[in-house]
C-alpha cells in the first residue's frame, strides 16, 4: 500500500502544513513564556522560609508532576465553562501548557539555585551584601548560566507536548496531519510529514542547546525530552 | 446540584475501574517490555559497534523528537497498510513499548558508560568472559546510577499512557471524557481522574526522589 505514498498530495497540502508548522511555533513560544513566568513564581514561592508560602506551591508542582498533561488540558477545556469562562480552544491550550511546563521549569530553576555552593553565599554575606543583592548579583547569574541547557530541553517537550492541543480541535501540525488523513484517507502522508516537521523543531532545539552548554561551559543535560 | 453530580457520578464507578485498570494494565505490560528492551538496546549501544550505536541513537532521536501522539496515529493507521492487523490495545502496547525502550535504552547506556575503565579491565584481567564482565561487573554498578531517572521514566510512562486514549482505548482519561458528556462538571470529573493518576504516580515520584538522595549522598555530595 505505501508504493503509492503520494508526494502529490502532501505538496498540495503544504500551505497547511506551513500554517500548522507557524501556529505550533507561536503558541510554543508564547507558552513557553508563559510558563517561564509561572516557573519563576513558583520557584520563588518555594524557596521561602514562610510555610504558608512553600507549602502551596509544592503541592501544585507535586499535583502537576503526578497527572497527564491531557487530564489536565480536558480539567481546564471541560471545567473553566464551569466557571463561567468561555475561552478559544487556543487560549485553553497555551493555558495549559503553561501551567504545565511552569512546574518542570521551577524545579529547574531551584536545581540551579541550589547548585551555588553555599559558600558563595556566605562570602555575599560577609561582604555586607543585602538578601536582594547577594540574589542578583552572586546567585542569579551563575544559576542562570546552569539552567539554559535544561530549559530549552524543557522547550523541546513542551513543542511535542503541544501535539495534545489538536485534540481539543486546535489548528496546528498534528492537526494538519489529521486533515490530510481524513480528507484523503492518506494517514501515512499526512503523519509522516507531520512528523518531519516537529524533527525538524527537534534538531533545531537540540543544537540550540548544545550549543549553549558548550557556550556556556556547563555540562549538556539529556534531561527527559 | 452537587449532591445530585455526585450520585450520577457514583453510578460511573464500574467505568472508572475499568479506566484505572486499562490504564494499569497498559502501563504495566509497556513498562515490563520496554526495561527488557531497553536494557538490551542500552547495551548494544555501548558494545563497541559505531554501527550499533549510531543506528540505535538515530532511532532514539526519531522517537524523542516527535510528539508519542503522532507516534500512535502512524503506528495505528499504517500498520494496517502495511499488512499487520492490529487493535487499539496492541497499537497502544507497541507505541508505549517503543517509547519506553527507547528512554530507558539512553539511561542505561548513560548508567554504564559512567563505571570506570579500569573496572571493566580489571574484569578482563580476572579472565572473567564478556557476559560475566557485563553481568557481574558493569551492570551492577551501571543500575546504582540509572535507578533513580529510570523510576523517573516510569512516571513519565504511566501519564503517557493516557495519550493512546486518542485512538478510542478506554483508559482511566477516556473514562472522564466519556462522563464528562453526561454529567457536564470538567472540574469535578477531571479531578477525579488526576487523582487516580496521582495515586499511581506519587509513590513513584517518592521513591525516585529517594533513590537519588541515597545516591548522592553515597557519593558524598553535600545536600543544600
Amino acid at each position: 500500500m505505501l508504493e503509492n505514498f503520494s508526494f502529490r498530495t502532501i505538496v498540495e497540502y503544504l500551505p497547511l502544513f506551513g500554517q500548522g508548522f507557524a501556529a505550533t511555533l507561536w503558541l510554543s513560544i508564547v507558552s513557553f513564556a508563559g510558563a517561564l513566568a509561572v516557573g519563576i513564581i513558583l520557584c520563588a514561592m518555594n524557596l521561602q522560609r514562610s510555610r504558608l508560602l512553600q507549602l502551596p506551591a509544592k503541592i501544585y508542582i507535586d499535583a502537576i508532576r503526578a497527572t497527564p498533561l491531557l487530564a489536565q488540558l480536558y480539567f481546564l477545556y471541560f471545567g473553566l465553562p464551569r466557571l463561567g469562562l468561555v475561552l478559544p480552544e487556543l487560549v485553553v491550550g497555551i493555558l495549559a501548557l503553561a501551567l504545565n511546563s511552569g512546574a518542570y521549569i521551577a524545579e529547574i530553576i531551584r536545581a540551579g539555585i541550589l547548585s551555588i555552593s553555599r559558600g558563595q553565599v556566605e562570602a555575599g554575606i560577609a561582604s555586607g551584601m543585602t538578601y536582594a543583592q547577594r540574589m542578583r548579583l552572586v546567585i542569579l547569574p551563575q544559576a542562570i548560566r546552569v539552567t539554559i541547557p535544561p530549559l530549552l530541553g524543557q522547550a523541546i517537550v513542551l513543542v511535542k507536548d503541544s501535539a495534545l492541543l489538536s485534540l481539543i480541535s486546535v489548528a496546528e501540525l498534528t492537526r494538519a496531519g489529521q486533515l490530510l488523513a481524513s480528507d484523503r484517507f492518506m494517514p501515512a502522508e499526512g503523519f509522516i510529514t507531520t512528523a518531519a516537521c516537529y524533527l525538524v523543531l527537534y534538531y533545531g532545539l537540540k543544537s540550540l542547546a548544545a550549543f549553549s552548554a558548550r557556550w556556556l561551559g556547563v555540562r549538556p543535560i539529556g534531561s527527559r525530552t | 446540584m452537587i449532591w445530585f453530580q455526585l450520585q450520577s457520578l457514583m453510578g460511573s464507578y464500574p467505568l472508572a475501574l475499568r479506566g484505572l485498570g486499562m490504564t494499569i494494565a497498559l502501563s504495566g505490560i509497556s513498562l515490563v517490555l520496554g526495561t527488557i528492551l531497553g536494557f538490551a538496546l542500552g547495551v548494544l549501544r555501548t558494545s563497541g559497534s559505531r554501527l550499533l550505536d549510531s543506528a540505535i541513537g538515530l532511532w532514539v532521536d526519531l522517537i524523542r523528537g516527535t510528539p508519542f501522539l503522532v507516534q500512535i496515529f502512524l503506528i495505528f493507521f499504517i500498520l494496517p497498510e502495511l499488512g499487520v492487523e492490529l487493535d487499539a490495545f496492541t497499537a497502544g502496547i507497541i507505541a508505549l513499548t517503543n517509547l519506553a525502550a527507547c528512554f530507558i535504552c539512553e539511561i542505561v547506556a548513560a548508567g554504564i558508560r559512567s563505571v570506570p575503565t579500569g573496572q571493566v579491565e580489571a574484569a578482563l584481567a580476572s579472565g572473567l568472559s564478556q557476559w560475566q564482565r557485563m553481568r557481574q561487573v558493569v551492570l551492577p554498578q551501571a543500575m546504582r546510577v540509572s535507578l533513580p531517572p529510570l523510576v523517573g521514566q516510569y512516571v513519565l510512562l504511566i501519564k503517557d499512557s493516557s495519550v493512546v486514549s486518542a485512538i478510542g482505548l478506554t483508559d482511566l482519561t477516556r473514562v472522564g471524557w466519556l462522563v464528562v458528556q453526561r454529567v457536564p462538571n470538567g472540574l469535578l470529573v477531571f479531578a477525579i481522574v488526576g487523582i487516580g493518576y496521582f495515586v499511581v504516580c506519587y509513590p513513584l515520584i517518592l521513591l525516585a526522589r529517594r533513590l537519588e538522595r541515597r545516591m548522592s549522598a553515597a557519593h558524598g555530595e553535600v545536600q543544600l
